[in-house]
């Protein structure tokens, strides 16, 4: 039986040498959440089922940093190495790649060019592309708007928009019809973020990824949100999510993800331990 | 002793790289048939049967006359698929054949592909692969698998059923599953082949 992932996400700023890590982590405290490639490695150890590092500062000239941690990392950890921020060609996926990357992550470059999507697919297979989104909940008031997915949140019924540039920028397009859209251009997997869950940690958007893990056929990976094991062990409950992504509830030293895994196993959510 | 790993152009082979470095394997990256005169050699690989096969053709000789050799060879995923008869995924093209059986799509009620860590289920503990490795964990990326026509398969996966997850005969091994990928328990398998 296949077991559910739990995936730690090191949000990477590569301002300095070797990057540090940086999300969920107050500003005074970054020296504790180290080194991306040490951090990798310690939650390898720990029984990650595979390591997502997102470049958030994703600008041309800290490349190479990104290139550098990731062929670092993958020298001595041995589960699937995912890497998104900044990838929007062929090349900066392949320098990725041969940095010892397994998955790449694409996010602004495919919804400005969708095409991308099929060109990454095709050259280095659909296993190793991820589509990432972010996805803004938008509540209806009033009259329900044409050529949009709606469903039945907390607030009331809803579509969602996916963002670009880290969020930032709107897009206009359906979050749902994209991630089915993704599916059909080739690929593999999505990494669903809630906006308006991340960093609240009361847990992940459960009828976002309810939807979107129902209606494709392609793993999604659930992200935004979590705050404790029982956030991770709701979303597995409730969704058809292949994998959970976490940030600060690992970065912290809150709960190891040995301690999440033996939660969800006591809870009978088959997970590799 | 040096391990021969082929590059045909068929997926991430820094994986496996990294992966025998870190067991302190000393190795060579393959581009030539001329050039597979490792020791033991590992055939990888990722994506489409018709494609692999057409890149591999300059090595089929070269490969078959190692097997004869008694050389070790390890396949793994479409390495392993590469191994057999042919595939339906592009029934135009033979496989090295120097295993029987037909790849075919696996016949499942669950999503294809089948990403992600499944259990290992050891049909012969007897298979050196499996030395000092109980029923772990292994990350598996395939939507074929190869089901044998002869006795050599040595372990299974259940995804809705049962799958092949690695065979054995002779100095031939295959891993559907990606050893480089499944932590411990794929060091220990890998580590097992280089100490044939």
């Amino acid at each position: 039986m296949l077991s559910k992932r739990i995936i730690p996400c090191l949000d990477c700023d590569l301002g300095v040498p070797e990057g540090r890590v940086v999300k969920g982590v107050e500003f005074e405290n970054l020296k504790e959440a180290g080194k991306p490639a040490k951090l990798a490695e310690k939650y390898y150890k720990e029984g990650a089922d595979e390591i997502v590092f997102l470049d958030i500062t994703a600008s041309k000239q800290k490349r190479e940093t990104m290139s550098h941690i990731v062929k670092n990392t993958s020298e001595n950890v041995f589960v699937p190495l995912s890497v998104g921020g900044g990838i929007n060609s062929i090349e900066s996926a392949r320098k990725i790649f041969n940095s010892g990357a397994d998955k790449i992550s694409i996010n602004t470059a495919a919804l400005k060019n969708p095409n991308l999507v099929e060109k990454i697919s095709k050259r280095f297979g659909s296993q190793a592309t991820i589509v990432a989104i972010d996805a803004k909940r938008r509540v209806i008031d009033s009259e329900e708007p044409e050529d949009r997915i709606t469903i039945e949140t907390p607030e009331g019924k809803a579509w969602y928009e996916s963002s670009i540039y880290g969020g930032s920028k709107f897009t206009g397009k359906d979050a749902i019809k994209w991630a089915k859209e993704a599916e059909e251009r080739g690929a593999g997997e999505i990494l669903l973020t809630s906006m308006d869950m991340d960093g609240q940690t009361e847990g992940y958007d459960i009828p976002l990824t309810k939807k979107i893990s129902e209606e494709l056929s392609i793993p999604v990976i659930a992200s935004g949100g979590c705050g404790n094991p029982k956030h991770i062990y709701e979303v597995f409950k409730e969704t058809e999510a292949s994998a959970a992504l976490a940030a600060s509830i690992f970065h912290y030293d809150e709960y190891s993800i040995k301690e999440v895994k033996e939660y969800l196993d006591d809870r009978d959510i088959p997970v590799r331990l | 002793m040096t391990i021969s790993i082929l590059d045909y152009d068929m997926g991430n082979i820094k994986s496996i790289e990294n992966a025998l470095t870190f067991l302190n394997s000393k190795l060579e990256i393959v581009k030539k048939p001329k050039n597979l005169n490792g020791e033991k050699i590992i055939i990888p690989g990722v994506g489409a049967f018709g494609q692999a096969m057409k890149s591999l053709e300059p090595f089929r000789e070269k490969i078959k006359g190692e097997v004869k050799k008694g050389t070790p060879i390890l396949g793994i995923c479409l390495g392993l698929q590469a191994f057999f008869e042919k595939s339906e995924e592009t029934s135009s093209t033979d496989g090295l054949g120097l295993l029987k059986g037909e790849v075919v799509k696996i016949d499942t009620d669950q999503n294809l592909p089948h990403i992600g860590w499944n259990t290992l289920k050891i049909e012969n503990s007897e298979c050196p692969l499996f030395k000092g490795v109980q029923n772990g964990y292994v990350y598996f990326v395939h939507s074929y698998h190869a089901p044998p026509r002869e006795n050599i398969l040595t372990a299974t996966s259940d995804y809705g059923t049962d799958i092949t997850a690695s065979v054995w005969k002779d100095n031939i091994y295959g891993t559907q599953f990606h050893p480089e990928k499944s932590g411990e328990v794929g060091l220990k398998i890998l580590k097992n082949f280089l100490e044939l």
